[in-house]
């Protein structure tokens, strides 16, 4: 019998006065009691529209209804036969887009928090499973991933189960590509990362950290070591800039530069030698969550007043919601329909403000989003120390120059067929490489695929 | 982890080693780098390549020890292994047509110009080498860099080696003195590639400079290096490192390399300050 509360459980957060001053992670999960009572919220109800909602298809009422029986082992058994990295996804998923968008509950009140169960569900496993993972010999050909982050793991994860001998190649000096150097840990904690690489090691996948494809290793000199397949998921590329005067005084920071200082080398750690400035007053360029990410980590070195700007109103914000609304709670000022235009410095070059226009919205525009014009005569100046680019990425010119014989398009992305193949029969692809920035489920979504058929060409 | 085959100590400031790299050394141009990483707890600096020697598999750097990361590097001896090592990366150099070319090298900047000369001088091009030390006794790669060149001239600020005079003037002279270039590769100090770029202008002598902004990945992934080139935005370590040097932006490069320098210094002090504890420890 289901509960007819049209409330979810709410999950623990660490104060917010306490956590905008640590890297803690800031949702705290289920306990096994509320994790029960929320799974007794789901109907069960025939039409599963929830499972269409999910890129990699999770079996969401089955494991839901385990959870509700306190089986938790059951539950993660049937997350994992199609999804490797619930900790993960239960974590950063946008799941108010994607399953929670198309439940049932969800028509009248809350819909079921699926992507809190899903992390429950991979935590308590962490936590009360001895480590399952054992090595599978390897008995089928050999096949190189390029790049570690969430495709590139996805990819590796479902060709080794299935006992391909697959190694990852990693142009950093660690594992798990955005995972690693650009989402914060108090978003998604580094242990449950590192915990689920450690698995995907045990099972038998080698990782090659300080290898860049197309300057240490080119396609076909992989091609020549054996690999009979090669995935690529290299992951989005250069940060965009505004092309604005000023983005090169000192304290300009793209947000890939300040998060990959914090989340990838420990700036903030006294005992790591990674340079970081340390701002008081910041603005931080941008309305998604690479932004909020960015914005909340400022707070967390310390800055007295952290400005979000961002050129649209609230409602065309791309970041998720929770994200936005723990990013208010944690102090974070945000301006809206204010463009930046200037940023000015003193003699030493460092930044000292940043002027900006006040914008309005038109009618939408062929993105469908409200077009944001500027209001003549609006100008003003916001003293800041440090200012932050998160205004998205372009493609890697490294990557586009050294796979000149795989069809790119025009911006080069790289094109893939719906199996995830490039123009290249032994290359395939996928996530932000292909896609452009996007999220992390899609992009092992995208891994997956490429797994799947990467299999059944071999078997011809 | 990256092994370390060869150490040579140049003079009290620079040293030179030979790293076990055989994927890097298949692969290195001239012109081109590589990001190091010392320890768990070190940042990654890049450094210019300065040979390479592809049947060893090793690549050779040679580094000032100005920072905390050289000097943690400088406590590494032959035997003990480098955390992280990737390359080659950046573009490699482009001389296409050069048949004259004059390389110029300020400092520890020679190392990374004695690769340009190298291939150049063996592909038959006519090469002068103009290096430029504060001292004799910083004065490093003389009988290396004599091998690749036709000339090679020996500046030092205070005359010790009794050739008194920057780069600059010994460039101005042979410019005066009839000699043409139609290459000029100027590789050091920031102050010393924008005083060479200036000349060069002057006389219409195109120069390639390589660039050494401060570097995360190296990779094109966080732009920290970015440069202004001809009034466009460029990314050092994936555009670069080398630029021409006529339409570089170098006292903006100037200040932004200045971004860490109170940082850079108490990790230095407090770096030489546990080395004193541990000496008065034993």
């Amino acid at each position: 019998m289901s509960d007819i509360t049209n409330k979810r459980v709410k999950m623990d957060e660490l104060d917010p006065n306490e956590r905008n001053k640590t890297f803690e992670e800031v949702a705290t999960g289920y306990s096994e009691e509320q994790a029960i009572s929320e799974a007794k919220r789901c109907l069960n109800c025939k039409t599963k529209p929830c499972i269409n909602g999910c890129p990699v298809s999770v079996r969401i009422p089955e494991f839901i209804n385990c959870v509700s029986k306190g089986d938790f082992r059951k539950a993660y058994e049937i997350i994992t036969s199609t999804n490797s990295f619930p900790a993960i996804c239960g974590r950063v998923c946008p799941q108010e887009n994607q399953c929670e968008s198309r439940c049932v509950r969800g028509k009248k009140g809350e819909p079921i928090a699926i992507g809190r169960l899903e992390r429950f569900v991979a935590d308590w496993h962490r936590k009360n499973e001895e480590y399952k993972t054992t090595k599978i010999e390897p008995c089928k050909n050999k096949i190189a991933v390029v790049g570690s982050g969430p495709s590139g793991l996805a990819c590796a994860n479902e060709l080794a189960k299935n006992g391909y001998d697959v190694t990852i190649y990693e142009a950093l000096h660690k594992a798990g590509g955005v995972l690693s150097y650009g989402i914060p840990g108090f978003r998604l904690p580094k242990s449950v990362v590192e915990y689920e690489i450690t698995n995907l090691i045990n099972l038998g996948v080698k990782i090659e950290n300080n290898v860049v494809l197309g300057k240490t290793i080119s396609i076909d000199e992989l091609l020549e070591l054996g690999y009979s397949y090669i995935y690529l998921s290299t992951g989005a590329g250069l940060p965009r800039f505004m092309g604005i005067q000023g983005e090169k005084l000192l304290g300009v920071y793209s947000a890939n530069e300040f998060l990959t200082r914090i989340n990838l080398m420990n700036a903030q750690l006294d005992n790591y030698d990674t340079p970081i400035i340390k701002p008081k007053n910041v603005a931080v360029i941008g309305g998604g969550n690479v932004a909020m990410d960015a914005a909340r980590c400022a707070k967390r070195l310390m800055a007295e007043n952290v400005y979000v700007l961002y050129r649209r109103s609230k409602n065309e914000m791309p970041a998720r919601l929770e994200e936005i609304f723990h990013a208010e709670e944690e102090g974070i000022e945000f301006k809206f329909l204010v463009n930046p235009i200037r940023i000015l410095g003193d003699e030493d070059g460092k930044v000292k403000s940043i002027e900006c226009v006040r914008m309005k919205l038109s009618e939408p525009d062929e993105s469908g989003r409200k077009k944001p014009i500027e209001q003549e005569g609006s100008n003003f100046f916001i003293d800041v120390d440090c200012v932050i680019m998160a205004i998205g990425t372009l493609p890697n010119p490294v990557i586009i120059d050294s796979i000149s014989d795989v069809k790119k398009d025009k911006r080069g992305y790289i094109l893939v067929d719906q199996n995830q193949k490039t123009s290249n029969d032994f290359v395939y692809a996928g996530g932000d490489a292909v896609t452009g920035a996007a999220t992390v489920i899609l992009a092992m979504a995208a891994g997956k695929n490429a797994a799947k058929y990467i299999i059944k060409n071999d078997k011809k | 982890m990256f092994l370390i085959v060869e150490k040579k100590r140049l003079n009290e400031v620079s040293t030179k080693m030979k790293i076990k790299a055989p994927m890097i050394a298949k692969k290195a141009k001239a012109g081109q780098f590589i990001i190091l990483r010392v320890n768990e707890y070190g940042e990654r600096i890049p450094l210019t390549i300065s040979d390479c020697d592809k049947d060893e598999g090793t690549v050779t750097i040679v580094y000032q020890r100005i920072g905390k990361t050289t000097m943690l590097l400088d406590e590494l001896n032959k035997g003990d292994y480098i955390l992280d090592f990737v390359g080659p990366l950046g573009k490699p150099t482009l001389t296409d047509g050069a048949e004259k070319v004059v390389i110029i090298g300020g400092g520890v900047g020679c190392a990374i110009a004695f690769p340009q000369a190298k291939q150049l001088y063996r592909a038959g091009k006519k090469v002068d080498i103009i290096a430029g030390f504060r001292n004799k006794d910083l004065i490093i790669l003389e009988d290396e860099m004599k091998k690749v060149c036709d000339n090679l001239f020996i500046m030092t600020d205070d005359g010790s080696n009794g050739n008194k005079g920057f780069v600059t003037n010994c460039l101005e002279n042979q410019i005066k003195n009839g000699y043409t270039y139609d290459l000029a590769i100027a590789i050091g100090p920031l102050a010393m590639m924008k005083a060479v770029c200036e000349l060069t202008k002057e006389h219409n002598i195109k120069t390639i400079v390589s660039m050494n902004p401060i570097m995360i990945d190296g990779t094109g992934m966080c732009g920290c290096c970015r440069v202004t080139v001809n009034g466009e935005t460029k990314f050092a370590c994936v555009d670069g490192p080398d630029f021409d040097g006529h339409k570089v932006d170098f006292d903006e490069t100037m200040k932004r390399i200045k971004m860490y320098e109170e940082v850079e210094r108490k990790k230095i002090r407090d770096y030489n300050c546990n080395l004193m504890k541990g000496v008065s420890d034993v």
